[in-house]
């Protein structure tokens, strides 16, 4: 198929329709709303299910239910409504039943901005709703690799039974650039064996997240663990940059990542031995991969759109053992490749220490930056 | 090698159009490009800027500092805007809508008045297309033929009817930047 001029949000949604979606539930919230949008004229027109929801609240338990039945369905939303998703969310992971969800990620806390951030990593990676889960987070960069990581997020979710998040920011959602949709795929035939889609001549099969004896929910703990060793084996996904001699490596993800690879560009062409990793999957961490880097470069740069929550995925892999500097903008401010470059430049120059917390020396640098600002 | 353009002025200008007519034509032309628009809770008569980006390779940065031109088509773009142009590069300013001259001598400023040249092709909002020739005169980083084949290509159709005059405006444009003599600078 030739390539199209896309925004990033329609995308995304055509990507998923395209991956035989069936059903989507949703509620409007910028960045994302042309996503919405999209599947409003689209899904209805091919006979499937698109409903607006009366709230992000019943949008997620819309999609509990009906991911219960085996088929392909979604939702997506902003900041604030993914955050009014998090107790349905816990309830699909403890039902283990496969979702997709797209968060097109805007300044907060609060009710914030419709600006571009990564401020969601720590809810979205770490959890946010309750007890023991990890879903899977895919962090795309361009709007062929949100694309790609639509289509990649179903076959993951039904694979492994688990929740498939498609982290984004408002700069990946607004964007337009040339890419290539997959061919459509047709409407699933097989349901899996879990699937409740009605129980005429056979044994009754029940979805459920409520386990009233402790001991059988430590049982359905274990399971959810084993399948979460089997995913960070097994999905590990990540693209590196200049690696092969370099001897600082930048880490960001998605649009960070984009913006420094531009600052690691510049910096080559001075002579400056430095790299990018670019993870893309931030669930499960590419935390083998910076391991092995520790052996052989002199220090990471970790670039992000928050305060440092990769960071601490970061520092846990490296432990101290080479120096970890920090550059993040806040609040839907995205950096300048000029900003990223001026801290390659300085640690290319400047010893940088071993102890002490990178995120306070970061502070301190910020500081001027945004006071020149106003 | 990267060219970077911005495009800003009042929302209703064309804008966001003509930055995605440069993005087209650079698709169709092989290029990588990335178009991303100032969005905000933004309206009719508010501010609206766009940023095209066409390279060679893997495009970073969907957003630069520094950008190789400028299209600006009001007073308030010209000031935000023409002390980030990169040096070397081009400003294309509305003149129809600015009360002063150009400010800097290491880049190249295009002063055309676009609303005037279009009212005299006969509709207004050919304005933006006014603005492009004049830009692809003096930046030859896409030909006039391409941006025309990509008019012709991605249109919606109910605006074809709307082609020649199209043309017509890029023409115009590219016309009077190549025959403008240099402006004074302040």
């Amino acid at each position: 198929m030739a390539k199209e001029l896309l925004k990033g949000n329609i995308a995304m949604a055509e990507a998923a329709i395209r991956a035989g979606l069936e059903g989507y539930f949703g509620y409007p919230i910028t960045p994302q709303t042309e996503l919405l949008e999209w599947m409003s004229e689209r899904m209805p027109a091919l006979g499937r299910a698109f409903l607006q929801a009366e709230s992000e609240v019943a949008a997620i338990n819309m999609l509990y239910g009906a991911a219960c039945t085996g088929a392909r369905v979604m939702t997506s939303s902003s900041s604030p409504g993914i955050s009014l998703m998090m107790e349905g969310l816990s309830y699909i992971a403890g039902t283990e039943v496969p979702v997709v969800i797209i968060d097109v990620v805007r300044g907060g806390p609060g009710l914030g901005n419709i600006a571009p951030s990564q401020g969601d990593y720590n809810q979205i990676v770490h959890g946010g709703g309750h007890g023991d889960y990890h879903p899977i987070v895919l962090a795309p960069a361009s709007v062929q690799e949100a694309i790609d990581l639509v289509v990649l997020a179903f076959d993951l979710a039904e694979k492994y039974r688990t929740i498939v998040f498609v982290m984004a920011d408002g700069n990946i959602g607004q964007m337009m650039e040339p890419a290539e949709l997959p061919p459509m795929r047709p409407i699933k035939s097989e349901y899996p064996h879990w699937a409740v889609r009605g129980a005429m001549g056979r044994e009754r099969r029940i979805l459920s997240s409520i386990y009233i004896d402790p001991k059988d929910e430590e049982v359905t703990n274990y399971r959810l663990m084993q399948v979460w060793n089997q995913i960070q084996a097994n999905e590990v996904r990540y693209r590196e940059y200049f690696l092969e001699d370099a001897d600082t490596v930048v880490i960001g993800f998605g649009t960070a990542g984009r913006i420094a690879l531009s600052a690691v560009r510049a910096a080559r062409a001075e002579g400056i031995k430095v790299g990018l990793l670019r993870p893309i999957t931030l669930s499960p961490f590419p935390a083998p991969q910076i391991e092995n880097l520790i052996q052989r470069v002199k220090g990471f740069l970790v670039v992000e759109m928050n305060a440092g929550q990769m960071l601490d995925d970061v520092l846990k892999v490296v432990k101290g053992r080479v120096p970890v500097e920090f550059y993040g903008r806040m609040g839907g401010m995205v950096p300048f490749p000029d900003e990223i470059l001026a801290e390659i430049q300085r640690m290319s120059r400047e010893d940088i220490p071993l102890d002490g917390d990178p995120r306070q020396r970061w502070m301190k640098r910020l500081a001027p930056v945004i006071h020149w600002q106003n | 090698m990267q060219t970077e353009i911005l495009i800003a002025g009042f929302g209703g200008q064309g804008v966001l159009f003509a930055g995605q007519i440069l993005a087209y034509a650079a698709m169709d032309a092989g290029r990588e490009v990335t178009w991303i628009p100032s969005y905000g809770p933004e309206m009719r008569g508010g501010t609206a800027n766009c940023t095209v980006i066409i390279s060679d390779e893997e495009i970073g940065s969907p957003l630069v500092l520094n950008p190789t031109a400028v299209i600006a088509l009001n007073l308030p773009s010209l000031e935000k805007y023409e002390p980030m142009v990169k040096p070397g590069g081009v400003l294309i300013v509305n003149a129809s809508l600015v009360n002063r001259g150009p400010r800097r001598l290491d880049i190249d400023n295009v002063f055309i008045p676009v609303n005037e040249i279009a009212e005299r092709l006969g509709n207004r909002r050919l304005l933006n297309m006014v603005a492009v020739g004049a830009l692809l005169a003096k930046l030859p980083v896409l030909t006039l033929d391409q941006i025309k084949q990509a008019l012709e290509d991605h249109l919606p159709e109910r605006h074809k009817k709307f082609m020649q005059a199209n043309l017509l405006a890029l023409q115009e444009g590219a016309d009077f930047a190549l025959q403008a003599q240099g402006v004074k600078v302040e």
